[in-house]
């Protein structure tokens, strides 16, 4: 540690560091417990499957961890997440589209490798559009953001649902297992790519994080610090989008999930650097979907999917949020 | 030098600032005086590449702060807003290092913390350090942030009035301390001021604006009299002489 740091500011960072270390610890925990407690058939074939079902959750658990830490801090707001905006409703919509103008026949030729290329690319292109516009118009109002990402969520998931009513069944059909691309089986080749594409995300996130700590301090401190804020913010947008549709991809849109789990990295870090606090939130990402999942499959029998248990708690933590920060 | 050419904006058809030129010159410690909604805050949002005005513009030295890169002008101008509300949970510590990021992106050197240390000192700040800003008064936030702008150590400062929430002794101390930077570090520091007196008392220069219109700028002598500060403020002012100051008076 170099001089200049206090031994409270040291013994603040010494904790910071421990709290990462235990939470990745932790998630390791939760990861082999999923992966060999509870086996009743076939031991190898139970290992196969659920060695797939953890990648899942892993990669799923660490786009959202990092790309709704990330989002908060480029908009400025501890209660704006991509989820809360409406991002992975608009990953359904996307798909759903695709497969409406294209038809599934075009859509069955494709690999699930070119598919989810394709999708992450298509929601990339078409949520950076969307939310750099948004973002430039309306920065200084946090409820007109919160406001129009709520009515975007239930814009895009009425429109999906219109135009998959709009399908032929059989189209119908290829988009749901395109969707939510059943966890229960999760494909190999799937889950590599879009493990590919979440890995690429994080790296393109390393050299804008100490100018992520400078943009907190709003749109003018950061100019007046030299940050190049449209740059660092488009190119944020770009990653959040990427790792949105991967974890979309695989466990399905999850609303709240990442809300809880940013809030919880600062919270549990106390820290604004956002090295450790992107990587903090990583692990609880993946410590609350591999626990999520766990009580499902293990507690529920699978009754009640995973976005389900998520949204319950998520949806009360958002409200309490919401009405300590505007005092309703 | 700072130079503001032909600078003007408009909000919603309202002219704020009308074809405003101002010279803000090397060396000097310059005061931007006037009633409210006279567009000083806009001037200086302008100066400081916070604005963007709608024609007009603005050069410090030979860089013109719409073309120039935005880390280098970091370099050569600091800048202290009025609104200073974080999203973020920062120690005293923590954002005065901030002032550092011009130089260092981030990557702090035993230089940038030798200069952060100072900044802390200076301020008077070393007891509250690793107070979180939260827990501060409102004049010990304004001191921290003022130490986040000592910090990033550039040529040029602009501060939006700086003695805000700041008392007597504490904003006599600050005027004192930007003089003493102007006139021993060779520093150029701009300033809006609420009352003309410490403008009077401390600067070089005034430059007086109302309606968005210069409508004078000098030296105190030729600002701080009661033609020129009746004009910009729309009462009668008389003007003393207290032991060479000249102190406006207008209380009654």
């Amino acid at each position: 540690m170099p001089a200049g740091y206090s031994p409270l500011e040291r013994a603040r960072r010494r904790q910071t560091v421990l709290t990462i270390v235990a939470l990745i610890v932790l998630a390791l925990a939760a990861l082999a417990l999923y992966q060999f407690a509870w086996v009743t058939g076939s031991w190898s074939y139970t290992m196969n499957l659920r060695a797939r079902q953890v990648g899942a959750l892993v990669v799923a658990g660490v786009s959202v961890g990092v790309s709704s830490v990330v989002f908060q801090t480029i908009a400025g707001s501890r209660i704006l997440t991509p989820g809360v905006m409406g991002f992975d409703a608009l990953y359904v919509l996307v798909n759903t589209f695709v497969v409406f103008l294209f038809g599934s026949a075009t859509f069955m030729t494709l690999s699930v490798a070119q598919l989810a290329v394709v999708n992450t690319a298509a929601l990339t292109l078409f949520g950076v559009l969307l939310f750099r516009g948004l973002f430039r118009r309306h920065s200084r109002n946090l409820l007109v953001l919160v406001l129009i990402g709520i009515v975007m969520g239930a814009l895009f998931a009425s429109l999906s649902s219109f135009a998959s009513r709009l399908l032929s069944p059989d189209d119908y059909l290829s988009l749901q297992s395109a969707l939510f691309a059943s966890f229960n089986t999760v494909d190999a080749t799937l889950l590599a790519v879009v493990a590919v594409i979440t890995l690429m995300g994080c790296a393109m996130l390393v050299p804008v994080l100490r100018h992520l700590d400078a943009i907190d301090l709003g749109f003018e401190g950061a100019i007046c610090l030299g940050v190049p804020y449209h740059r660092v913010v488009s190119w944020c947008l770009l990653v959040v989008t990427a790792l949105v549709a991967t974890a979309t991809a695989l466990v399905g849109p999850i609303t709240f999930l990442g809300l809880v789990v940013a809030n919880l990295a600062r919270q549990l870090l106390r820290t604004h650097r956002h090295r450790p606090l992107v990587v903090g939130s990583a692990a609880i990402g993946v410590v609350s979907t591999v626990i999520g999942q766990l009580v499902v499959a293990r507690l529920l029998n699978q009754s009640t999917p995973l976005a389900v248990v998520v949204n319950v708690i998520g949806g009360i933590y958002f409200l309490a949020l919401v009405m300590r920060t505007v005092r309703l | 030098m700072i130079e503001l050419s032909g600078v003007t904006k408009t909000y919603d058809g309202q002219a704020v600032l009308t074809e405003v030129d101002v010279t803000i010159p090397r060396g000097r410690l310059t005061a931007l005086v006037g009633p409210n909604g006279a567009g000083k805050s806009t001037l200086f949002g302008i100066a400081s590449r916070l604005i963007v005005a709608d024609a007009g513009h603005v050069t410090v030295d030979d860089l013109d702060i719409a073309r120039a890169r935005n880390e280098e002008v970091a370099r050569r101008l600091a800048v202290l807003r009025q609104d200073n509300t974080l999203a973020a949970r920062l120690s005293v510590a923590d954002l005065v290092r901030f002032g550092r990021f011009p130089h260092s992106k981030g990557r702090l050197t035993a230089d940038d913390h030798r200069i952060v240390a100072a900044a802390i000192a200076e301020l008077e700040l070393e007891p509250f350090r690793d107070r979180f800003l939260d827990q501060l008064s409102g004049g010990q936030r304004q001191r921290a942030f003022i130490a986040m702008v000592l910090a990033q150590d550039t040529d040029y400062v602009l501060l939006d009035e700086p003695l805000n929430n700041l008392d007597l002794r504490h904003s006599v101390q600050m005027m004192r301390r930007l003089r003493s930077l102007v006139d021993d570090h060779a520093k150029t520091i701009a300033l809006v001021l609420h009352d003309v007196n410490f403008a009077s008392a401390h600067a070089d220069h005034i430059v007086a604006l109302r309606d968005g219109i210069v409508v004078a700028q000098g030296p105190p002598e030729q600002i701080i009299t009661p033609e020129v500060l009746s004009e910009v403020y729309e009462v009668d002012v008389s003007v003393l002489d207290h032991d060479g100051q000249r102190v406006a008076v207008y209380f009654r």
